[in-house]
């Protein structure tokens, strides 16, 4: 276990060092320079050349990188070129905004996803498991935008159940975290469906079922353990997309998560901004698999950490 | 199942109550869909916190609301020398930061040389590069601005290199606003505690989520501002906002009326009488390069000039702009009322091509910034072209690229230049010539997109700066009249329109309707607006 832990932990590392390797040159070899879109538009050539300079941005790239790799190690993320504040600052401002949508928004999913995908696998061939799966194809082929829209419209809007947007309380979360739960619902009915059904198929099933256990106690026993393994993996997927912010979700609904920082840092170049988003998200990422890849054996004892 | 309930344990210990200091009742709303990026005056230079900054600090000069006249305002009079490079300010007493502290002569000097010392990277150093021994002091070769001097606690003497015309202008914009030494030296950033002697003072900043702004008592203009406090919300989608709005939560559309939904709410009576509708101090237009073959030809650059349907373009964004002729907008001082600039005519056009000799036209490419509406105007642009035989490639990019191929020499033929948030700095001029069409500005880098220089223009430009007293003001505007119109016979820009600000206020709003379309303020006067 230390050693399957530690061997993981290593991959990890080379693997945020890859992508801060590859979003800095990315960053740099971007045809947009940051001191012009500081400087606006009525400076002088001299003035865009000064903020250069005092940027560091007038430097050799290996000079930069080292210096930015520098800081790094010592948790310094940089200041925004825009804000002039600590990147780290905006990121922890941002955090418990993506944490919580993060959450919700999985909760949802699984909320909406596995019921579904299991009652269409127990009745496969039925209109139950038709409309299921119809409903699924909607669910992940619509537009977040457009869902987004539409519910603030309907709930908040028509019906004023809901707020229109905003941030602080749980009224607030519902309707983004709904919004990521139909879309990515689909995809867990989806694969709960196909697992369950494979699962239905196995040996221990008709084993369990042939020694007399009542069906809700197979399925609940038997079937649902071994049929979550792929969910599983979803859920720590889906933890590192969240964690790198749901842009369209986010500036729908107003949700001041990282994806809006994000979005907001590209179109001005603010490089510290940006390099910190993706290494956060980056490193929720890595995180979330390894997390998928601990949880396996617990499920399932047949794999082992190796 | 027990999981889910555990889930949901843990989910509602996560979130907070419902979050209390949304402001009170009688709090103006404003909603944004960008975060405000600084409220530091040396640094804000976006049309967002333009104003905000406005009403937390003050210059020597402002405008009187919703108009674009000068008037003196930390100070209460002024004098100029007969050579014209000497200004004195007599400052108004008792004003007071709103950390308690009386503003003195000295502030301003600190304020100013913060802007200039390359440290600062204020982006409004280069407005106060006139200024006498500015230069010295950013090289690093002076410790303080030589042409900036304290007579006494409440009389300040700016002298500059050269007489400018707009130099009182400078001293009304944000870069200029006078912010305490000991608060900017104290706070790593003062950009988000920002202390000034403004109408308002800020109370509570939350990231990505509010700005709150609250009266500051000891304003030294009485009776301002004239509300309580204005929650300014961001992150807020056009759209939601505008729902938002119907249902009464909010006072002001920040971003305006979203493009979708404009006819919808100019269809509907009841919405349409909170529409406010006002001219703004910008020009769209395309900028010819004037370096990259063929428009290094000035027929050419007319004959592109006289291609396009410019009321068409105006069509495409439901009437929100006025076509334009010239480079100056009509609220701008020095607009020529007789210019009529070059008419729509494809047929003329075809010809001075072929006498230019392009009798089948040529290719070229036109850049343009990538958001709505900007691509579909690019679109109307380029068929506009076509009729006339020249083939423009469209590169619609992201704002920051098409800047840096604006300002790459011989990199762009064509821009659009829409939605690259151009806006003027003060009312004046001179403001359209110098950092976006003069000889002072080409080169790497600037906003002269179209490489052009005319050393006649330029000495136009620069006599008519020259002409600074009062009394001269008519001469310079047919001065500066009589430049603009060497330089549109070189037509090195397609003035396309004047957009035309549409925006909406709540019904429990007061305050005179130019405020919402204040052409300095946007996209409100803080200060002036009230509540019934």
């Amino acid at each position: 276990m230390a050693h399957y832990l530690l061997v993981r932990l290593g991959q990890a590392l080379l693997v945020l060092l890859g992508i801060i390797v590859l979003t800095f040159l990315l960053t740099y070899i971007v045809p947009a320079d940051p001191a012009r879109m500081i400087a606006g538009q009525s400076a002088t050539a001299e003035t865009v050349a000064r903020i250069r300079h005092e940027l560091g941005l007038d430097q050799s790239l290996p000079v930069q990188f080292g210096r930015y790799l520098s800081h790094i190690v010592r948790g310094d993320l940089g200041r925004s070129y825009a804000q002039k504040v600590d990147v780290g600052e905006l990121l922890r401002s941002r955090l418990p905004a993506t944490v919580k949508l993060m959450v919700a928004g999985i909760l949802f999913e699984l909320l909406i996803g596995l019921p579904a995908g299991v009652a269409a696998a127990l009745r496969r061939n039925t209109w139950l498991d038709q409309a299921v799966m119809v409903g699924a194809f909607l669910g992940v082929s619509a537009p977040q935008f457009a869902v987004g829209l539409m519910l603030l419209y309907l709930v908040a809007f028509k019906l004023q159940i809901l707020p229109l947007g905003g941030y602080g309380s749980v009224a607030h979360l519902i309707l983004p975290a709904a919004t990521l739960g139909i879309a990515g619902g689909g995809w867990y009915a989806r694969v709960m469906r196909s697992s369950v059904v494979e699962v239905l198929t196995q040996d221990y099933v008709r084993t369990a079922r042939a020694k007399g256990l009542p069906p809700s106690g197979v399925v609940l026993k038997h079937v649902l353990r071994n049929a979550a393994l792929p969910v599983v993996t979803m859920v720590g997927l889906d933890f590192g997309t969240f964690m790198g912010g749901v842009v369209v979700v986010e500036s729908v609904f107003g949700w001041p998560g990282i994806g809006q920082l994000a979005w907001q840092a590209i179109q001005i170049v603010d490089i510290p901004v940006i390099m910190g988003v993706v290494i956060t998200s980056a490193l929720a990422i890595v995180t979330g698999n390894l997390l998928a890849d601990l949880v396996y054996p617990l499920l399932d004892p047949k794999i082992r950490y190796q | 199942m027990r999981w889910v309930v555990c889930a949901l344990v843990v989910l509602s210990l996560l979130l907070p109550p419902a979050a209390l200091g949304q402001g009170s009742k009688s709090a103006v709303v404003v909603t944004f869909k960008d975060d405000i990026s600084t409220l530091d005056p040396a640094i804000g230079y976006d049309w967002q916190n333009w104003s905000i900054i406005k009403s937390l600090f003050d210059g020597l000069m402002d405008y009187a609301p919703g108009t674009t006249n000068l008037v003196p305002h930390l100070a209460t009079s002024f004098s100029v020398s007969s050579d014209g490079r000497t200004y004195t300010f007599k400052l108004r007493g008792g004003v007071k930061f709103t950390n308690g502290r009386e503003v003195v002569a000295t502030d301003f000097k600190y304020s100013l040389e913060r802007v200039l010392n390359p440290k600062t990277q204020s982006p409004g150093a280069g407005f106060f590069g006139g200024i006498k021994g500015a230069k010295a002091f950013q090289d690093g070769k002076a410790k303080d601005v030589g042409g900036i001097k304290v007579v006494d606690a409440s009389t300040l003497q700016i002298t500059l290199d050269e007489p400018n015309a707009a130099f009182l202008h400078t001293m009304a914009i944000n870069f200029s606003h006078v912010v305490p030494r000991e608060e900017v030296e104290k706070a790593a950033d003062f950009g988000h505690k920002p202390v000034g002697t403004g109408a308002f003072r800020l109370k509570e900043w939350v990231l990505g989520q509010r700005v709150v702004l609250q009266r500051n008592p000891d304003y030294f203009l009485k009776d301002r501002p004239r509300t309580a406090e204005i929650v300014i919300q961001v992150g807020v989608d056009p759209s939601v906002a505008l729902l938002r709005f119907q249902r009464g939560e909010v006072d002001i559309l920040g971003d305006g009326i979203p493009p979708a939904r404009f006819v919808q709410v100019m269809n509907d009576a009841k919405l349409k009488t909170l529409v406010v509708t006002g001219e703004q101090l910008q020009t769209g237009y395309v900028t010819i390069n004037v370096q990259v073959k063929p428009f290094t030809d000035a027929r050419v650059r007319r004959a592109l000039n006289m291609a396009i349907d410019k009321t068409k373009i105006v069509r495409i964004i439901n009437n929100r702009a006025t076509p334009a002729g010239q480079v100056l907008p009509p609220l701008m001082p020095g607009y020529d009322k007789a210019y009529k600039g070059y008419a729509y005519d494809p047929a003329g056009a075809r010809k001075l091509l072929a006498e230019a000799g392009y009798p089948n036209g040529f290719s070229t490419v036109l850049y343009a910034n990538n958001t709505d509406p900007n691509p579909r105007i690019a679109q109307a642009i380029q068929a506009d072209l076509a009729k006339i035989g020249v083939r423009a490639e469209l590169k619609t990019l992201a704002q920051s690229t098409v800047i840096e191929a604006g300002g790459t020499k011989g990199k762009a033929p064509l821009i659009w230049s829409g939605g690259m948030a151009w806006i003027a700095d003060y009312p004046d001029p001179n403001n359209f010539y110098w950092p976006i069409l003069s000889c002072a500005a080409r080169g790497p880098g600037s906003w002269n997109w179209a490489w052009y220089c005319n050393e006649r223009a330029e000495k136009l430009a620069k006599a008519a700066d020259a002409l600074v007293r009062p009394e001269q003001a008519k001469t310079r505007a047919e001065r500066y009249q009589a430049m603009y119109r060497l330089v549109m016979a070189d037509a090195p820009w397609i003035p396309i329109f004047n957009e035309r600000r549409y925006t909406m206020r709540s019904a429990r709003l007061s305050g005179s309707v130019a405020i919402f379309v204040d052409p300095i303020h946007i996209p409100v006067h803080y200060d002036e607006v009230g509540v019934k």
